[in-house]
């Protein structure tokens, strides 16, 4: 669906933001930033000192042209910032649009209750209603399958290619609107009201109509307000003290003092951070429901995981057979494929595939009518009856071991199989009337990388928990050999629950993933829950964000986002902050070098005129504002290198740094306005 | 000179030394352990019974502000009753000095109250007997102990797993007198008596001096007053002149001792907070940060009086180049400035020198160290105001490594964020309002005749005032005027607010902390006892503090040093 390496700023976008920034000047909705508010106050305060300027020549009035400038360059500050904000918010916006073209108006079979099919636009279709789809149709609404089962072609949504199946009374029932059907019928009953889907509420939430500030951005909202407070009131009292120093400062200077004291660099950015943040979600095709549940994720610190699809690839794999001297390797691996040319699970088939890598392959055809046994609770073996007599029997340790009669060989074997447990492994032996040869080791496979991940997970304290159905002794072994902290091993669905609870209970939160609608309480209950897109409705009801991709291992990209997202906004804000040092030592200086030529030892950017100085500071403020939007929307990014490191790095770079930047732009832009003026 | 600056690190180290003890000492009286001073607590039991007060009643951060500040406003009442009438009742005031006029009432009363002790009044000629023991040197312990009992509840608050008990402001409060200060006030009187301050009854004595002349010299109960004004970081002289007096500070010894006595308790309270919630590491880096801002302002402020004036140097008159202007001899320049420092850290207020004198960036480092006001800070309210930086460090630091920040297991979130933010815009506000109403004034009505210095320096004077006020110091640039209702009133309203509001704020924010889940502590956490917290710690302190006051100190100190 979505390409990853699109540019920041597209034209069709640009021109969208561009329009919208204008928009966004209405005080109604500019008062929701209370830093950009003040300075769309500072500047018609300006608008209305350069009409005066014009009209009267009073000292406090200053220069008409001066005032003039100053006052475009007030202007221009609040657009830029209003800019930031559209331009993330049409970014999302395109990227939402292409979610939305999979669901431009198709024809639903509605089924009527009396049976009937009777076509009908899809944006008709309501909450309960039924429809048929067959193959080559379009699915028009999010729903259940109540019926059949249907290959589907998911790639719309995805951009996965290969085809998924989708049945009836299975945790893989829901199909999503825009997804077209490969093969097979299917009843759906739809499962949300028009506009209401997942992508509808997601679209919403990029667009900013409904955009509510997350609880990190309200109390930084709040510590912004204070810092703007605090400079009102210097700049305010600041006037009688110039008054009495004899230094009278024109208002121009004032405001522009005011404007550029005022964290104007993370006002003018924070909500575009903000949506970034959900625009990077929506990127990785995680749909979230919340931006709330985007910055939670960052502070998550125990992830649970299910082992199989995130931890290891798929199911137990056959990775080696080992027998008793007296068969050939050749001959034991022949009847292991035999025993499971009828074997469909998956075990059964790696059997076959490890085998066939070994050049030994045995055609179904070739054994003739045999009768093959199914695999059964009680007996716990599965295999086949030859039609020479042969009996083949494959199965657990202790079942083939009670049906075997050569004892002395079951030792011989019971030391491999003990040696199989141990390295996590699970031991699958097999017999041949009533006689053990040897033993199939399965193994889980651990996927690549995933150490490594596991590694930087821990380095940002997120402590991982590998769920798993294995015993204890199994589930321990790939525990360590993936490097997981934790393991609930047997585990049932009630497990995960009560897992949770306490490590709740403890002040910790919790990620999970799931898809089944037993995992549906769970992914309630955990502080971020993730439903693949493939599991259940009720299990994306439960969860807090949908990942489109159904991909286990997205878990962690969601708390590198909700990390970034916090990381981006605390460092603009330290940047901005410490910018104030430079304009400090550009303005002051510049206010009363005039008066008191002594102070013009605090000039230490050798700053050309007093009004240049001032103008370049102003400029700066403002021009800072788009250089940084690039940063803002694509993210500080997040480096697990344990909080000390990071903090002493964060701080080098935007503390440090954004203490040094301005001296360096404040000068460079004077160098060029004292030519200009 | 060397051994002037020996002298300066003699006076540190022997303060920190002796904070190490006193803060594990402090820690027990909190938790009610038992020590050597048990002796006492028969005293207390009676003062509980008298009052009818239960100490042990579990009280949360509500009751217990309402507690403390209804305790209070009886001080002041008290105070501003027996200032306003001291010469209508006849109890002990052999001099027989009058009543007060109330806008002068008012403010020392609330002076005294809030622990500032900024008098308008002249010490010694201003007031009895019965004022200067059962009003100043009464308050001078309360209001200390309402500081250091309002530190502890913060501490307690900070330890609280989940729970809203704080403590109980009463035991605490009367705890912190009877434990604290006054075991400490008797050793450091006996100190300064032994050196030869004063202390007797015998009102006025006439003295013949070398020249002849007869003169009237003030006795009075001066070693305990002393004692505790340094001890409670109060700063009330019994003298006008304050520890310049030869009666308060008669030499270079107990100039010593009263320095290390402003800097102890507050010291000590820095341990305790790492031995009440066993976090030693932390109180250390805490105490690091202060310590690295302390020494920087004494050395700046040591060098630039060592440097001397320039002007008189230009004029070849100096043979000791030192700026001797306004200090005392027996002290020399580097151990005023050390003093200078100290006092104007901790919110003390005594002055071994006149402060007016310093030259202007010394002068200026006094006002920076105010504007700050938690560098150690007053007894108990240093570490409050320490904590609202901390709070306000921790949430950008926080941002900064991507968790929603927290401070010692609780999640600072936006409740706590808005409180710590009205209380650290308090400061400025005041100060720079006050100025300004200040510098308004002179500049439309320049007959009221404040000034005795025009210029920058006079600004300085009406900056240093109004900053004194908020941060509760009570030390002045003498030079203004003070004693008329304009600054009366002020100064009152200031100090009032200034006092109050920075300690219901924090508690108010430990009162939501405290009964919030922890959080556990990751890989992720921000460690607050690591060099990089620690500097973002500083760079909030010093940013704060300059960013809102840099224009003011340029047209004060910075213009005048400057233009020298």
């Amino acid at each position: 669906m979505s390409d990853n390496n699109t540019s920041l700023f597209s034209a069709e976008t640009f021109s969208q933001a561009v329009g919208q920034s204008f928009a966004k000047l209405n005080p109604v909705l500019m008062i929701k930033n209370p830093v950009m508010f003040t300075v769309e106050i500072g500047t018609a305060i300006m608008l209305v000192v350069t009409v005066l300027s014009g009209l009267s020549s009073h000292d406090s009035l200053g220069d008409l042209g001066y005032n003039a400038v100053i006052t475009l360059i007030l202007f221009l500050t609040v657009l830029f910032g209003n800019f930031a904000e559209a331009i993330a918010e049409a970014r999302g916006k395109a990227q939402a649009d292409t979610l939305r073209k999979t669901r431009r108006d198709t024809l639903a079979k509605l089924l009527n209750k009396d049976g009937s099919i009777s076509e009908t636009s899809s944006a008709d279709l309501k909450k309960g209603d039924v429809f048929v789809a067959i193959a080559g149709d379009v699915i028009p609404a999010d729903g259940e399958i109540i019926e059949g089962l249907a290959s589907i072609d998911e790639s719309a949504i995805t951009g996965e290619s290969a085809p998924v199946i989708r049945e009836a009374d299975t945790d893989r029932n829901s199909v999503i609107g825009g997804t077209k059907v490969l093969s097979d019928q299917i009843k759906v009953q739809v499962v949300t009201e028009p506009g209401e889907s997942f992508l509808d509420k997601m679209i919403s939430l990029v667009e900013g109509a409904n955009r509510q500030k997350t609880p990190n951005e309200i109390a930084l909202t709040i510590l912004l307000a204070s810092f703007t407070l605090i400079f009102l009131i210097v700049t305010v009292t600041l006037k009688p003290f110039a008054d009495f120093a004899n230094a009278p400062i024109t208002i121009a200077a004032l405001v522009s003092l005011f404007v550029c004291l005022i964290p104007t660099t993370i006002g003018g950015l924070l909500s575009s951070i903000g949506i970034a943040g959900m625009d990077r979600a929506l990127r990785a095709n995680i749909i979230a429901k919340s931006g709330k549940a985007v910055e939670t994720a960052g502070d998550i610190d125990t992830l649970l995981l299910d082992k199989t699809g995130t931890i290891t690839i798929g199911n137990r794999k056959a990775t080696s057979f080992s027998h008793l001297e007296e068969i050939s390797d050749k001959k034991f691996a022949e009847l292991c494929v035999i025993s499971s040319l009828a074997d469909s699970t998956p075990e059964g088939k790696s059997i076959i595939e490890l085998a066939k890598r070994q050049d030994i392959t045995v055609a179904k055809e070739s054994i003739g009518e045999a009768l093959f046994i199914k695999f059964s609770a009680e007996t716990r073996m599965s295999g086949v009856d030859l039609v020479d007599g042969r009996k083949i029997r494959k199965g657990a340790w202790d079942a083939i071991s009670r049906w075997s009669e050569n004892k002395d060989d079951l030792a011989k074997l019971e030391a491999k199989v003990t040696e199989i447990a141990n390295n996590g492994g699970t031991p699958l032996a097999l017999a041949v009337d009533r006689k053990a040869l040897g033993v199939i080791q399965l193994e889980d496979i651990i996927k690549p990388g995933i150490q490594e991940r596991f590694e930087r997970l821990r380095k940002m304290g997120v402590k991982t928990v590998m769920v798993t159905g294995d015993n204890p002794l199994t589930a321990a072994f790939i525990a360590k050999k993936a490097g997981v902290d934790d393991f609930i091993a047997e585990a049932k669905p009630e497990d995960k629950m009560n897992y949770i609870k306490e490590e709740q209970r403890l002040g910790k939160l919790v990620a999970m993933m799931g898809d089944g609608t037993n995992d549906a309480p769970a992914l309630a209950q955990a502080d971020v829950g993730v439903a693949m897109n493939s599991g259940t409705q009720a299990a994306k009801e439960a969860a807090n964000m949908v990942d489109l991709d159904s991909d286990p291992t997205k878990l962690l990209e969601v708390i590198e986002i909700g990390k970034q997202l916090l990381i981006t906004r605390g460092n603009v804000t330290t940047f901005s902050i410490a910018n104030d040092v430079a304009k400090y030592f550009a303005i002051v200086p510049a206010l009363f070098a005039a008066a008191i030529p002594g102070l013009n030892a605090l000039n230490i950017m050798n700053l050309s005129t007093p009004e240049s100085a001032i103008l370049s500071a102003v400029i700066f403020n403002a021009i800072i504002i788009p250089m940084l939007i690039p940063l803002a929307l694509s993210g500080v990014k997040y480096r697990p290198v344990g909080a000390s490191a990071l903090l002493t790095r964060n701080l080098l770079v935007y503390g440090l740094g954004g203490v040094i930047v301005p001296f360096i732009g404040i000068k460079l832009i004077d160098l060029v306005v004292s030519l200009a003026l | 000179m060397n051994t002037e600056i020996l002298g300066v690190f003699l006076i540190f180290l022997l303060s920190v030394g002796l904070a190490w003890p006193l803060g594990k000492y402090i820690v027990k009286v909190f938790r009610g352990e038992k020590t050597w001073t048990d002796f006492l607590s028969p005293l207390e039991r009676l003062i509980f019974k008298i009052s009818g007060i239960d100490p042990n009643q579990p009280m949360d951060w509500k009751q217990n502000m309402k507690t403390l500040l209804g305790i209070n406003v009886l001080f002041f009442v008290f105070a501003f009753l027996a200032l306003a009438f001291q010469g209508s009742h006849p109890f002990w005031n052999p001099v027989n000095i009058g009543n007060w006029e109330p806008t002068l009432a008012f403010n020392t009363a609330v002076s005294f109250a809030t622990n500032t002790n900024l008098q308008h009044y002249s010490g010694e000629s201003g007031a009895s007997y019965f004022t200067q023991l059962l009003v100043f040197c009464w308050l001078q312990f309360v209001s200390a102990g309402t500081g250091i009992a309002a530190c502890a509840l913060l501490f307690q608050g900070l330890k609280n797993r989940t729970g809203s008990n704080l403590g109980n402001f009463y035991n605490l409060m009367v705890k912190s007198c009877t434990r604290i200060l006054l075991p400490l006030a008797v050793v450091l009187a006996v100190i300064l008596m032994v050196n030869g301050t004063t202390a007797n009854f015998e009102g006025l004595a006439e003295v013949t001096t070398l020249e002849g002349e007869i003169v009237q010299v003030a006795g009075g109960p001066t070693a305990p007053m002393v004692a505790i004004k340094q001890l409670g970081t109060n700063g009330g002289g019994y003298f006008g002149p304050n520890s310049t007096h030869p009666f308060e500070n008669p030499n270079y010894l107990t100039n010593i001792a009263e320095n290390v006595a402003i800097l102890l308790i507050p010291m000590a309270l820095v341990f305790a907070f790492g031995f009440f919630l066993n976090r030693k590491k932390l109180a250390l880096m805490f105490f690091g940060v202060m310590t690295v801002l302390f020494i920087t302002f004494t050395a700046v402020s040591v060098s630039e009086e060592i440097k001397g004036n320039p002007a008189i140097a230009a004029m070849g008159i100096a043979t000791d180049q030192s700026n001797m202007e306004g200090k005392e001899v027996r002290f020399g320049a580097a151990a005023s400035s050390l003093w200078g420092v100290s006092t104007t850290a901790t919110s003390n207020g005594s002055v071994n020198s006149m402060h007016d004198s310093h030259t202007p960036l010394s002068g200026g480092i006094f006002m920076l160290d105010m504007f700050i006001n938690a560098v150690y800070g007053g007894v108990g309210v240093g570490f409050i105001n320490f904590f609202l930086f901390v709070i306000v460090a921790v949430f950008i630091a926080g941002q900064m490594i991507g968790r929603t920040p927290d401070l010692l297991g609780k999640k600072i979130e936006a409740r706590e964020v808005k409180i710590a933010a009205m209380v650290v815009i308090l400061h400025p506000l005041l100060i720079l309002v006050g100025t300004a109403m200040s510098s308004y004034g002179i500049v439309q009505d320049p007959s009221l005749g404040w000034l005795k210095n025009p210029g920058f320096h006079g600004f300085s004077e009406m900056l240093y005032e109004n900053t004194s006020a908020s941060a509760n110091n009570g030390s002045g640039f003498e030079g203004l005027g003070d004693n008329t209702p304009f600054w009366n009133i002020l100064t009152g309203v200031i100090m009032l607010l200034a006092r109050y509001i920075p300690i219901i704020g924090p508690l108010a924010i430990v009162g939501s902390l405290s009964v919030k889940n922890p959080v556990p502590a990751t890989a992720g956490s921000l460690q607050l006892d690591s060099p990089a917290f620690a500097t973002v710690l500083i760079s909030v302190i010093v940013i704060v503090a300059a960013l809102a006051f840099f224009p003011a100190m340029v047209l004060g100190p910075l213009a005048e040093y400057y233009t020298f």
